[in-house]
């Protein structure tokens, strides 16, 4: 495999935008771009990705692509997934050897829907959306089953809110009255509005952007079965294969960037990623706090590149979520150094 | 030259039957309909698969956010990588592309690539036209938005009014010889596509693409794995590019995308004259008249004469030494999000000599195309009956 | 594939082809910096365009945007009310939520006076075999009663009599015959 590095990123969370998603977008792919010195006619791949649910609009991509600036026409691809597939999907394409470079972006504004109605859009349409069950309550479900099964106790949920500045202390936490039982407000995501925008480059090129790039020693991506009655909802197979796969466990990690929404979201990642974690290892960002869907997971890969830049971190993973209860999950090992 | 990286070929194609309500089957029931065709044309099973990629066009058609997280089960991939692809029409391409990737990349040895769409389980007018409040609503569907450009087309190009109808009328003879597609008009006439009405002026309805329930898929495999197949199609080229909607000097009627995405895939294939060297093409044509205006624009013929080659029969399947969309195309089958990748599909059936009796007899090098959005997102490929040999 | 054994009760009934589960979802929406400041003056009859920081060009409506360049646009300018027909479309299909539409009617990508992309519209007071490309119009508005913050304040445009432009200078092909009487002169 090529060598590929994170050499820059912009970002930008708000709890509602007024902006529309071009103009959120442009200052942010603006911004990296500078930052690494390259105009758009210098990248030989741009991949993003968007969600139509969430813009409430069919083809909402199409014209933030204006964002971008194609002209001349651009060599392009968007998923319809969290960014942090559109960054696999750009990987994968300079692993063809003939791209040096890539832009990725994505973006979400959960603001304009409702959210939890237009979530529920994503379960199975026969037999499961047409009941409507909100994600906070399919969430509830995985929440009574792990703590019923032992699998963590309400004082460890209300430990991951406090850390993660819902909740000034468990007092606080214990206070919260159940927005769909056993789940507190402090338990599930805060959305917001935001986007995310990287730069990819593999090795030769990438020393060349950055003083200390943060390169992608491992990646992958797995799902696991859609249907609530098929899986344990206790454990998340395809956290566990994809954190192998990326090499997670070959050595401990200074920051873990995960992507769960939910305090009982971050108790299954981090047994089934048998995350080994130095004794200063930590998290920079929530999405417990911050939660913007489609580019979450991105987010994610952009703050553990950061933790790498800055100085602080040598070896930092990155996670990502899609779908109901953990059911898609992509791993992301960074690491400083030399490639 | 060549794709960069691994040689990559397809040695599986499989397709649903077409039509207007595949009320028969539900949406999982529909990919997997395709998937296992495929799967049985690479003589493979599903466990064989490494990762699967998955296409469609906007999920509103269903009503259903991201409908590949409820399909895991049916496509097959739990336990394994999974990507959905949208990027407009030109979907069915982008995705066929994306699977093509996995392999030249040396990720993976072995991929299925699925792309769908079940336009009845929604109302694709209604999923296009959804009110936005900032915009005045006068666009009815894509025939609307198409018509205009088409209108420039016949005025710069100086065509005769009747070429889009003998584009249609041919498509629709081709789709008889395709039991899969979903029009079947043994009865028709070309007066009766003159005659059909006009629904947005310049284009009749029967100028006009069906909306239809269908899928699409492939087995795409690394060259080693290819080696042992009986009838592998090679990839030769793949190409995407994608430019704005609306801009000052847009030219709307040949886009710069589509140009240079044309220029890029015969360089990738070696080709210096297509209309020499390809042997079969299957063509985005969603409304009649962009068969003459893709011809151009993909460099078969200089600018302005592509109604010359449909005039002349250049690409019937009887006769021309060009065939367009053996298979009916677009004009005969239109499952959105699967479109592109049956174009891919078919132009893969044709070199593979596996095309029934839409078979261009001895095709060795067929073009596959795509195009969406405003006419500005390309995706398209190469296939060969021979490896590459760059 | 293995095949579904059907209990002996559901034997012999009609197979289920399709079930109803109708979806609704509320979106409210905000329309960005540029468009905000659009549906403000045109709802005091102002049609205002974005000006491109590269190079002048006159984008309407706003969108806050140039798509060549991928920056934003800051500066507006207020165009005429008047313009020409780039292309147009002469549709006999309904769109649904406009009833009010009699068929067939005409949609057209207008370009106003100053302006470098068209935006669509509906042409009327116009019999559908005299439009043109190049044709001439106006806008006419809503009584000012019925005038508000709403992209709708124009109820279509009509000829207004004056000479066509010819085809070569007409809608996207008058950016590229203007760029090309530059590079001349």
């Amino acid at each position: 495999m090529r060598k590929v590095a994170v050499v820059a990123a912009a970002s930008r969370q708000e709890e509602k935008m007024l902006d529309t998603e071009v103009e959120m977008m442009i200052p942010l792919i603006t911004k990296v771009r500078e930052s690494v010195g390259l105009q758009q006619t210098d990248i030989d791949f741009t991949c993003s990705g968007s969600s139509d649910f969430l813009a409430g609009q069919a083809f909402s991509f199409v014209m933030t692509l204006d964002a971008v600036g194609p002209n001349p026409p651009i060599v392009e691809s968007h998923v319809e997934m969290d960014g942090a597939w559109a960054l696999y999907e750009a990987w994968v394409k300079l692993q063809m050897g003939k791209s040096e470079t890539a832009l990725v972006y994505s973006y979400g504004k959960p603001s304009p829907g409702s959210i939890r109605d237009v979530l529920a859009t994503q379960l199975d349409p026969y037999y499961v959306a047409p009941l409507w069950p909100d994600a906070h309550s399919v969430a509830a479900l995985q929440a009574r089953l792990l703590l019923e099964g032992g699998h963590t106790t309400i004082e460890q949920l209300a430990d991951y809110a406090v850390r993660a500045g819902r909740v000034s202390d468990h007092e606080e936490y214990f206070s919260q009255p159940f927005i769909a039982d056993p789940l507190r407000d402090a338990d599930c995501p805060s959305y917001a509005d935001g986007g995310v925008a990287v730069i990819l480059a593999t090795e030769g090129v990438a020393e060349k952007l950055s003083d200390n790039p943060a390169w992608i020693t491992g990646i992958d991506h797995r799902i696991d079965a859609h249907h609530f009655g098929v899986r344990d909802l206790t454990m998340a197979p395809s956290v566990r294969l994809a954190a192998k796969n990326a090499g997670v466990s070959d050595a401990a990690v200074d920051v873990a960037e995960l992507h769960a929404a939910y305090t009982t979201h971050e108790v299954i990642i981090r047994r089934e990623m048998g995350l080994s974690v130095r004794p200063n290892a930590k998290q920079r960002s929530y999405p417990l706090a911050a939660d913007t869907l489609m580019a979450s997971g991105l987010l994610r890969i952009a703050e553990a590149s950061r933790a790498i830049w800055e100085g602080g971190a040598q070896r930092a993973v990155a996670h990502a979520t899609a779908g109901h209860l953990l059911q898609q999950n992509l791993v992301c090992v960074l690491e400083g150094g030399q490639p | 030259m060549g794709t960069g990286g691994e040689t990559a070929a397809v040695v599986g194609i499989g397709m649903t039957e077409f039509s207007a309500t595949r009320g028969d089957v539900s949406m999982p029931g529909l990919v997997r309909e395709a998937a296992q065709r495929a799967l049985e044309d690479a003589q493979m099973d599903w466990e064989d698969i490494d990762a699967v990629v998955m296409g469609k066009a906007p999920d509103f058609f269903e009503g259903v956010m991201m409908p590949e997280i409820f399909l895991s089960e049916a496509l097959g991939c739990v336990g394994k990588p999974m990507l959905r692809v949208h990027t407009a029409g030109s979907v069915g391409g982008s995705t066929a592309l994306v699977a093509a990737s996995l392999i030249h990349s040396g990720v993976h040895q072995k991929v299925l690539t699925v792309a769908w769409e079940k336009q009845s389980e929604s109302n694709a007018m209604w999923a296009l036209s959804l009110k936005q409040p900032f915009q005045v609503s006068i666009n009815a569907g894509a025939g609307g938005y198409f018509s205009p450009i088409i209108r420039q087309y016949m005025i710069e190009s100086d065509a005769p009014d009747l070429i889009g109808c003998m584009v249609a009328y041919k498509d629709r003879q081709h789709a008889l010889l395709n039991p899969y597609a979903h029009l079947h008009q043994p009865d028709l006439t070309f007066d009766q596509v003159v005659e059909s009405p006009m629904l947005w002026e310049p284009i009749r309805y029967s100028e006009t693409c069906p909306s239809s329930d269908g899928a699409a898929a492939m087995v795409i495999v690394h060259e080693s794995v290819a080696e042992k197949s009986a009838n592998p199609a090679w990839i030769h080229a793949g190409a995407m590019r994608s430019e704005a909607n609306n801009f000052p000097g847009r030219d709307e009627v040949n886009p710069q995308a589509s140009r240079e995405c044309a220029a890029d895939l015969w360089k990738q294939a070696g080709i210096s004259n297509p209309r020499e060297e390809i042997d079969a093409v299957e063509m985005y044509v969603p409304f009649s008249w962009y068969e003459p205006m893709w011809l151009e624009s993909l460099g078969f013929c200089e600018r302005g004469d592509g109604w010359k080659m449909v005039e002349s029969g250049a690409t019937h399947l009887e006769g021309g030494d060009l065939p367009v969309n053996c298979s009916g195309g677009v004009l005969s089958s239109n499952p959105i999000g699967a479109s592109g990748m049956i174009r891919f599909a078919e132009a893969a059936l044709q070199v593979r000599g596996m095309a029934g009796q839409h078979q261009v007899a001895g095709a060795k090098k067929a073009l596959g195309h795509a195009y969406g959005g405003g006419a500005q997102y390309f995706a398209m490929w190469v296939v060969g009956a021979d490896k590459p040999t760059s | 594939m293995s095949e579904i054994i059907i209990p002996e009760i559901l034997q012999g009934k009609e197979p289920v082809q399709s079930v109803r589960t109708p979806i609704r979802m509320e979106y409210t929406f905000t329309p960005g910096v540029a468009a905000q400041a659009y549906l403000r003056e045109f709802g005091k009859k102002k049609i205002l365009a974005n000006v491109s920081p590269v190079d002048g060009a006159i984008l309407v409506p706003p969108r806050g945007a140039d798509p060549r360049h991928g920056v934003l646009c800051e500066e507006f300018v207020e165009l005429p009310h008047q313009g020409h027909v780039g292309s147009f479309c002469i549709t006999n299909v309904p769109i649904p939520g406009r009833k009010d539409l009699d068929l067939p009617y005409i949609s057209a990508w207008i370009f106003l006076d100053g302006a470098d992309i068209g935006f669509l519209n509906l042409v009327s007071e116009c019999p559908p075999e005299d439009c043109r490309i190049g044709m001439r119009v106006e806008a006419v508005w809503k009584p000012d009663d019925e005038i508000g913050m709403t992209a709708e304040n124009i109820l279509y445009w009509r000829p207004n009599g004056e000479p066509d432009i010819p085809f070569d200078q007409a809608g996207v092909r008058g950016w590229r015959y203007r760029a090309s009487e530059n590079s001349d002169a």
